[in-house]
């Protein structure tokens, strides 16, 4: 991965070079984006409840026991906002996404459509990676916000329910208000804007630099999420540390 | 029948010492030819004798480690110089953009430069591909197409371009005799009707004693003879002759 980099950040680069033509793709733009949403939507909201949910049932009763209850909607609240959410919705999307960024764009390279493109003077990074980054930077951002309010819907829910908690609806969103701060939720967004560049520009880079066949393609893509998954978490770790201070 | 302006004539390409490595090997050995102002030239070779090759260069998708390609007496070193004359590519398979019917496939050039309307854009395409035989193709995906229908396809989007310059590359490949006849017989028709320098990459001999006026035999990445089609046939060295008569032997 890291051989690559240079190249990654040179068509990142290149990328923001052809933010001038956004418009003129915006059709492309806006394509890719219901592509995301509609592979996208039911897997976020599934996984989102159940994250809220195992949170709140995993440190709920701890709280509880040592009189803190008010304390469970603050932790399940921002524990979702700023991390789980950001980093657990970019894993998934890298995987949905970027796999299917890499092998579309690769499959392009290996049959001599981008090669196509080229000879019509169409410029690839303006046709198939600007309208790909940009309307995942727009989708992923947007699907965490969604996933925050699952994921803390479904912390509420088995706080509510589960007998060693028993914290109503109200009271675990009250407690919940008290701690995270709209800033928090907003770390958290920033974090996944940051996450859907990663994806986007590495499995955009993945595709067009795929030789061989199918088994190149399939390379590309398990590549493309492998890659992207190990630098979320790198800059996971380099942001909060930024965000913190 | 077609929307093609008659004021587009071919143009002139010179190709002087042109050579390329890939890792170490030498598959362009100083390749020189000169093809005339709308003519037909076949370059001719076995398979790996560096066709292709030659002909992404003269597209512009590979960069020549030494030698010259000039259009028009024009070098192509800068994209300025290779936007300036319309030249295009018909890929051996096509290279039709999967995702995109062959209407739009046709129209995409006119489309992404955004040089006419879309009404305008529309008629064109149904234009282009009536000239090859595939009107009723228009809303169809390339994965509905056959071999040959795929090929015709890719012409009419190389023909969009209204081309000085167009380029086949093993134009006749994996497809049956009859189709193969077809393509030969539109890249005659194009040729004739709109004066456009054609250059054909191919091994398929009928394909090139059919339609060349002149062949260029390349074997090892170096042209070893150029002439007219009867020129080429006589010619004596032996491995062009091994090459261009090449036959079974069964005993009768």
């Amino acid at each position: 991965m890291f051989e690559n980099i240079g190249e990654i950040v040179l068509l990142f680069w290149r990328t923001l070079l052809a933010l001038p033509q956004a418009w003129r793709q915006r059709d492309k733009v806006f394509d890719q984006f219901f592509e995301i949403g509609n592979a996208s939507l039911l897997m976020v909201c599934v996984l989102s409840f159940f994250i809220g949910a195992v949170i709140a049932l995993q440190t709920g009763p701890v709280l509880v026991e040592r009189s803190l209850p008010s304390a469970v909607g603050g932790v399940v609240g921002i524990a979702i906002a700023k991390e789980l959410a950001p980093v657990m919705m970019a894993i998934l999307i890298a995987g949905r996404i970027g796999s299917a960024m890499a092998a579309e764009i690769g499959s392009m390279r290996v049959y001599q459509e981008i090669d196509a493109l080229r000879t019509m003077n169409i410029n690839p990074i303006h046709y198939l990676v600007l309208p790909r980054i940009l309307a995942i930077a727009v989708a992923l951002p947007m699907l965490v916000v969604f996933s925050v309010l699952v994921g803390w819907f479904g912390g509420a829910m088995v706080a509510d329910l589960n007998h060693r908690m028993e914290i109503p609806f109200r009271v675990f969103f009250a407690d919940l208000r008290d701690i995270v701060e709209l800033k928090d939720v907003a770390n958290g967004v920033f974090k996944s804007f940051c996450f859907a560049i990663i994806i986007g520009v590495v499995s955009c880079h993945q595709g067009l630099v795929t030789i061989g066949g199918p088994r190149g393609i399939g390379r590309s893509v398990t590549k493309a999420v492998v890659n992207s998954i190990v630098l979320i978490v790198i800059f996971d770790y380099i942001l909060t540390r930024f965000l913190l201070k | 029948m077609s929307g093609i302006p008659d004021n587009h004539s071919g143009v002139g390409l010179v190709v002087r010492g042109l050579r390329k490595s890939f890792g170490g090997q030498e598959v362009l050995k100083g390749v020189d030819f000169e093809v005339r102002p709308g003519e037909i030239f076949v370059i001719m070779g076995p398979s790996g004798s560096g066709k292709s090759v030659l002909l992404k260069h003269l597209i512009g998708l590979e960069e020549p480690d030494a030698g010259e390609i000039l259009i028009n007496g024009e070098p192509l070193t800068t994209p300025e110089i290779a936007a300036k004359y319309r030249m295009a590519l018909v890929f051996q398979s096509g290279a039709l953009l999967n995702s995109l019917t062959v209407g739009e496939n046709v129209g995409l050039y006119l489309t992404e430069h955004r040089l006419k309307s879309p009404a305008e854009i529309e008629k064109i395409v149904v234009e282009k591909l009536d000239d090859v035989g595939l009107k009723d193709a228009v809303d169809k995906l390339p994965s509905e197409l056959s071999g040959g229908m795929k090929k015709r396809a890719a012409i009419a989007r190389a023909l969009v371009i209204e081309p000085q310059l167009i380029l086949y590359d093993e134009p006749t490949s994996e497809l049956d005799p009859l189709s193969a006849v077809v393509i030969g017989n539109e890249i005659l028709d194009l040729n004739r009707r709109i004066h456009v320098t054609t250059l054909v990459v191919s091994h398929d001999r009928d394909l090139a004693f059919g339609v060349a006026d002149r062949i260029a035999v390349i074997i090892d990445g170096r042209i070893v003879t150029v002439g007219t089609p009867d020129e080429v046939r006589n010619y004596n060295a032996p491995r062009v002759r091994e090459f261009l008569h090449a036959d079974f032997k069964r005993e009768k």
